[in-house]
């Protein structure tokens, strides 16, 4: 708390969204003795699970300075595939929902490589478009599990934690890694602070950025596969308005829409801020859409607090 | 220096007489592509150019046309309303449930006012706070639609008695044979059209879309153009309720789920650049349409309704391609 | 073309050594223009050769040929014997030729190691990065710049002039040849910039080509041994530095010497129209008081950064005054917005035309009319045929050369873009206009036009406040001058009767001398 401002823009030890974590967590623990359970921190972990995977691609994919807006589109479809070709057996069902996943990214990447057209028009179209290729698939049917391996692995524990929980922790490890310490995170960062530059320096920007929508691509079917082992079905809406979660779980742990500037640590505390959020007034019985109002006030409060901080570095005029 | 501008000015004007016809065609790309479409579509079924058929989809299109008008505006003014989806869910379970409590005349009333208020948040934050209109838009998205739970107790809402009212006029009516919405969609467009070419409000909305610096730099009340658009946008979205709350007369708490996307995808098919500063209705009124026809064409050859989003996807991304390649006379960008 | 291949020979003759690096023959087309007709220039190791020329004379097409981001149309370039092609800048760096830009081309969120060693990190296996050999390598690059930051250290808490550091520790990387610096001291403030010539003296000792591209002869005489000069895209000659003047230089970039024309200046003033007593934004500019009188040209003399536009932008209404007065024809005057401002009579031309002064994507007509919309519409409806009057009207009075009014500004050419932003605020018919740097990447003629055009103005009555940070300008146009330095108005001179050493005295924070001729100087140091 040495200076209130550069605590707040986050270069110091601890991002404003964890303190916000941990303020809510306070506060939810003296209205419910079951929220700070075991129980109940592993199902929050569970909850959010699902944004906070594709987030974690997203990340990537927003510090690069683009956008996917067809990450809910692809969980549906990777869901629908996991469930529907499980005659094939369970593997070949989680190859080919996975696999989807990469190959869609790989789409996206390479049509916003190549054609130089805007990621948000390209992937709008491809969360249109993609929606229609599970309509085809399933045609308009939701499928049920029927092996119960697949079902029981959503529920399925190590000791006191459950699976899924452990897979989203450890692929946020791996993934703060991955954009800290390699080559390729680190020209994401290149590529999306400053495209011009890393273009002289000679990064090949096109196929980092394509690397990246693969990445969230699969990310996005991880968490549509994982879904499904929850609900043990998956239904052709599935997915919907996910990726309007996710962005907002990534803009409120402070990466930039502009590129160049974010963080997997960030990211993890966005994602958490609105599982607790979720969970915790489910404990206090206020009914779900309150949320919905509570989480646009906070991205909204965190886009002003955000802006008054550049204001008064930069000593331009604000236009 | 002189010799070498005028030699540049030079080529310049002759090399826009050699490619006049060509610019004409890539400027009017999408409607050559509109007539091929509706030409191939006529080879196949014949039901699809009558007069009938063209009428329902001019009236199914109208809706997504209506407040596509509205975002049209707040685009060419250099930002994005991802909004309108969950503001028409709000104002059509408003109109709904009003109309039996204090009469259609007041429901309409309350419904305009409330949806015009929820602008003039969208118009504050973006206009005069100058945030990011893609993430307040994206927050006021979720936000309405939790207030629309709120308000309705997550309960659908209907008129109960919905053969004797004259609310039905605005969905169901009709004036010398057209519907009531393809009429109020026409009028909305040539209004707006009108008020963009050739008033100077519209040349200030282009100008800040164009530059926002170089328009306060120039005396323009920015923040007021800005703000001004969110209203526009909100009241085609009221109009637009109006519309649906007739037609259906009951309303799903998530009605308007997605139809931020669909207008998305008219307004780029049309060819409105999302970067503002240009554009225009009559584009978008063209890329509404194709996405209507198709729609009604792929039906009328026995496809199911969703094989329009694959078509979609692929010629919107191919619109804007198209578009961009014929700007920097190449197909691919060169940058690996 | 005579002079000039005497010059190159007189040149050549002079020294032995053979150049490192020659470019032979360069041509480049654009579309439409020969931006570069068999231009050669050469460069020996451990030399600075100072390359001249006008805005748009072809000095950046030149060295981005060199540096890989054009190709040329034809010609050689040879480097160290060897002919060679760059496709691009990576090649080329590759072979140690090194461009420092004009603007940043740093990615601020990463740190100064990662900076310089852009798209060529070191890695271990696993797409790892050896972060220990990338600051060990880069500390050591910032001790040859006996450079005080850290490699860890984040480049955007960097001051401008270390982030202009680091650039130049980037073209250490690949060891050299030949390193082009395109004006590097504009962004630097007069502490920094002796950093900036040990750097080059020190690269010269290393026996790297400098080559040196500015507007400031101060510095060229200072640092370099020879200059080149460029002209519409011709090569124009070689200078021996210590043969020659800079009215030589002068005559040979422009093709005649810039002659003070004192006389055509307005003569008769009126009343005050604009006042500032003690205007100040805090952190920004303090304590400026000065007047602007009805008919009088008041030039506001400065480098970039000592907050003469941010003056501007205050009593243009987009700053708020954090104390102080404004004064408008002798009342107080609180302006919210640029919009209050332009319906008070101010116009502002502003320092950037293609961010601030217009809209690119525009026509020409629709530019013009922008600021006085009102009086080319009727109840909110535009009135095309005055506003095509309007257009026609300011394009004749300012022989804007465009082929049509339906041109869209981004395709003319910087002169004309310049008067299309004047002629939309004469159509305001203002009582202040401010220009700053009006003649900012201009051609010679339209420069001399646009000086001209503001006498004119101010003859016929227009109070007008020229900022720019060219001397020749200030001196040519203003009947007072106005020396601002690091947020603080030092002095105030008469404009036709001050010496040069005075105003670059006052405008770098030196005491301004009294022992120098011209006695009727008004000037008087202040704060």
């Amino acid at each position: 708390m040495i200076n209130m401002k550069d605590f707040l823009k986050g270069s110091g030890f601890i991002q404003p969204i964890w303190v916000f974590v941990i303020v809510i967590t306070i506060f939810f623990s003296f209205m419910s003795e079951y929220f700070l359970s075991i129980g109940n921190l592993s199902n929050i972990l569970v909850q959010t699970s699902t944004i906070g995977l594709i987030a974690l691609g997203m990340t990537y994919v927003m510090i690069n300075g683009n956008i996917d807006l067809s990450v809910g589109a692809v969980l549906g479809l990777s869901a629908s595939l996991s469930v529907g070709l499980q005659d094939y057996g369970i593997t070949i069902a989680v190859i080919a929902a996975l696999a989807s996943g990469l190959v869609l990214g790989a789409i996206n990447g390479l049509v916003v490589w190549k054609t130089g057209v805007n990621a948000f028009i390209v992937t709008l179209g491809a969360m249109i478009g993609v929606r229609g290729l599970i309509f085809v698939y399933t045609e308009e049917q939701s499928f049920y599990a029927t092996n119960f391996a697949f079902s029981d692995f959503g529920t399925a524990s190590i000791g006191p934690f459950p699976v899924l929980a452990l897979i989203f922790l450890i692929c946020t490890l791996v993934m703060h890694l991955v954009l800290k310490k390699t080559g390729h995170g680190r020209n994401t960062f290149a590529v999306g602070g400053n495209p011009e530059a890393a273009l002289d320096a000679g990064i090949r920007i096109g196929r980092h950025m394509m690397i990246n929508f693969i990445i969230v691509g699969f990310f996005a079917a991880l968490a549509g596969v994982l879904l499904a082992t929850q609900m043990g079905a998956a239904t052709p809406n599935l997915g919907r308005d996910y990726e309007l979660w996710t962005i907002t779980a990534v803009v409120l742990g402070g990466t930039k829409l502009t590129g160049g500037y974010g963080s997997i640590t960030g990211t993890l505390g966005g994602v958490l801020a609105i599982g607790i959020l979720r969970n915790g007034m489910n404990l206090m019985q206020v009914p779900a859409f309150y949320v919905l109002v509570i989480l646009g006030v906070i991205l909204i409060s965190v886009l002003i607090i955000d802006q008054r901080l550049n204001v008064h570095a930069s000593k331009g005029v604000s236009i | 220096m002189a010799s070498v501008e005028q030699g540049k000015q030079a080529i310049m004007l002759s090399k826009k007489h050699k490619a006049g016809l060509l610019n004409f065609l890539s400027a009017q790309g999408i409607l050559v592509f509109f007539l091929i479409c509706m030409f191939a579509f006529s080879l196949f079924s014949e039901q699809f150019l009558s007069q009938s058929n063209i009428m329902t989809v001019v009236r199914q299109a109208s809706i997504i046309g209506i407040i596509a008008v509205g975002v049209t505006v707040v685009i060419i003014g250099g930002n994005l309303d991802l909004s309108v989806g969950s503001m028409l869910s709000f104002s059509t379970v408003l109109v709904v449930d009003l109309h039996d409590k204090i009469g259609p005349i007041g429901a309409i009333i309350l419904m305009f006012f409330f949806t015009l208020l929820i602008g003039a948040v969208n118009g504050f934050l973006i206009g005069f706070m100058r945030l990011n209109s893609l993430i307040v838009t994206l927050a006021m998205l979720s936000a309405i639609q939790g207030l629309v739970l709120i308000y309705s107790g997550g309960q659908n809402v209907d008129i109960a008695n919905q053969s004797d009212t004259w609310f039905a006029f605005f969905g169901r009516g009709y004036v010398l044979g057209i519907a009531v919405p393809v009429i109020l969609f026409a009028m909305l467009a040539i209004i707006v059209q009108v008020v963009m070419s050739y008033t100077s409000y519209g040349r200030r909305i282009f100008a800040v879309g164009g530059n926002p610096a170089a328009a306060v730099y120039s005396g323009i009340r920015k923040n007021w153009c800005v703000f001004s658009t969110y209203l526009i946008s909100a009241f085609c979205v009221a109009c637009a309720a109006l519309v649906l709350g007739s037609r259906v007369m009951g309303s799903q708490n998530n009605v308007g789920q997605g139809y931020e996307l669909l207008v998305l995808a008219g307004i780029i098919l049309g060819g409105t650049s999302l970067l503002g500063g240009a554009g225009s209705i009559w584009k978008t009124i063209i890329g509404v349409l194709i996405l209507g026809f198709i729609q009604n064409g792929l039906l009328l050859l026995g496809y199911p309704y969703y094989t329009q989003w694959l078509v979609t996807w692929v010629i919107i991304i191919l619109a804007v391609w198209l578009d961009l390649a014929n700007k920097r006379k190449r197909l691919f960008t060169t940058h690996s | 073309m005579s002079t000039a291949a005497m010059n190159r020979n007189t040149a050549h003759g002079a020294s032995s050594s053979s150049p490192v690096l020659s470019l032979i023959d360069i041509t480049k087309k654009f579309p439409g223009v020969v931006a570069l007709n068999k231009v050669s220039f050469d460069v020996r190791a451990g030399e600075v050769h100072a390359l001249l020329g006008e805005n748009g004379a072809g000095k950046s097409t030149l060295m981005k040929v060199l540096a890989g981001k054009h190709q040329p149309n034809g010609g050689k370039i040879i480097l160290a014997g060897e002919e060679k092609s760059f496709e691009n800048p990576k090649q080329a760096k590759k072979s140690g030729i090194v461009l420092i830009h004009q603007e940043q081309s740093l990615v601020p969120e990463m740190s100064v190691a990662e900076n310089i060693f852009l798209g060529s990190l070191p890695l271990k296996w696993g797409n790892r990065v050896d972060w220990k050999r990338l600051h060990a390598d880069s500390t050591e690059i910032l001790k040859r710049l006996k450079c005080t930051f850290s490699s860890r250290d984040m480049v955007s808490n960097l001051s401008i002039a270390k982030k202009q550091m680091v650039e130049i520790a980037r073209a250490l990387v690949f060891t050299p040849r030949i390193v082009v610096f395109d004006e590097p001291t504009a962004s630097l403030t007069d502490h920094e910039k002796p950093v900036l010539y040990d750097i080059i003296r020190n690269l010269q000792e290393q026996g790297v080509g400098i080559v040196y591209i500015s507007h400031r002869m101060d510095e060229i005489f200072h640092l370099s041994q020879r200059i080149s000069v460029l002209r519409d895209g011709e090569y124009n000659g070689t200078l021996n530095t210590a043969d020659t003047s800079e009215d030589e230089v002068t005559k040979l970039m422009i093709g005649r010497t810039l002659e003070l024309d004192h006389a055509s200046k307005p003569k008769e003033f009126g009343e005050n129209m604009l006042e500032l007593r003690g205007l100040s934004v805090d952190g920004v500019f303090e304590d400026v008081s000065f007047n602007v009188r009805k008919g009088e040209i008041v030039g506001m003399y400065g480098l970039v950064g000592a907050g003469r536009s941010e003056v501007a932008e205050t009593i243009f209404g987009l700053r708020k005054p954090s104390s102080g007065e404004i004064l408008l024809n002798g009342q107080v005057e609180r302006l919210h917005s640029s919009h209050d401002a332009v319906a008070e009579g101010i116009a502002l031309v502003p320092e950037d035309r293609k961010d601030q002064g217009l809209i690119l994507g525009m026509n020409c007509r629709d530019n013009m009319t922008l600021a006085g919309l009102e009086s080319v519409s009727r109840r909110g409806f535009m009135k095309t045929a005055a506003e095509k009057r309007v257009y026609d009207k300011y394009q004749q009075a300012m022989k804007i050369k465009t082929p049509s009014w339906r041109q869209k500004v981004g395709n003319l050419s910087g002169g004309n873009q310049q008067k299309i932003v004047i002629g939309k605020w004469l159509h305001t018919h203002p009582k202040l206009l401010i220009l700053d740097e009006p003649t900012r990447g201009i051609d010679v003629g339209s420069k001399a036009e646009i000086h001209a055009l503001i006498k004119e103005l101010a003859r016929s009555g227009y109070a007008v406040l020229v900022i720019s940070s060219e001397m020749p300008e200030v001196l040519g146009v203003s009947n007072r001058i106005i020396a601002m330095y690091d947020g603080r108005v030092t002095a105030e001179f008469d404009g036709d009767a001050v010496s040069e050493d005075k105003l670059v005295q006052a405008i770098t924070g030196q005491p301004v001398t009294a022992q120098s001729n011209t006695g009727s100087t008004s000037g008087h140091p202040a704060g």
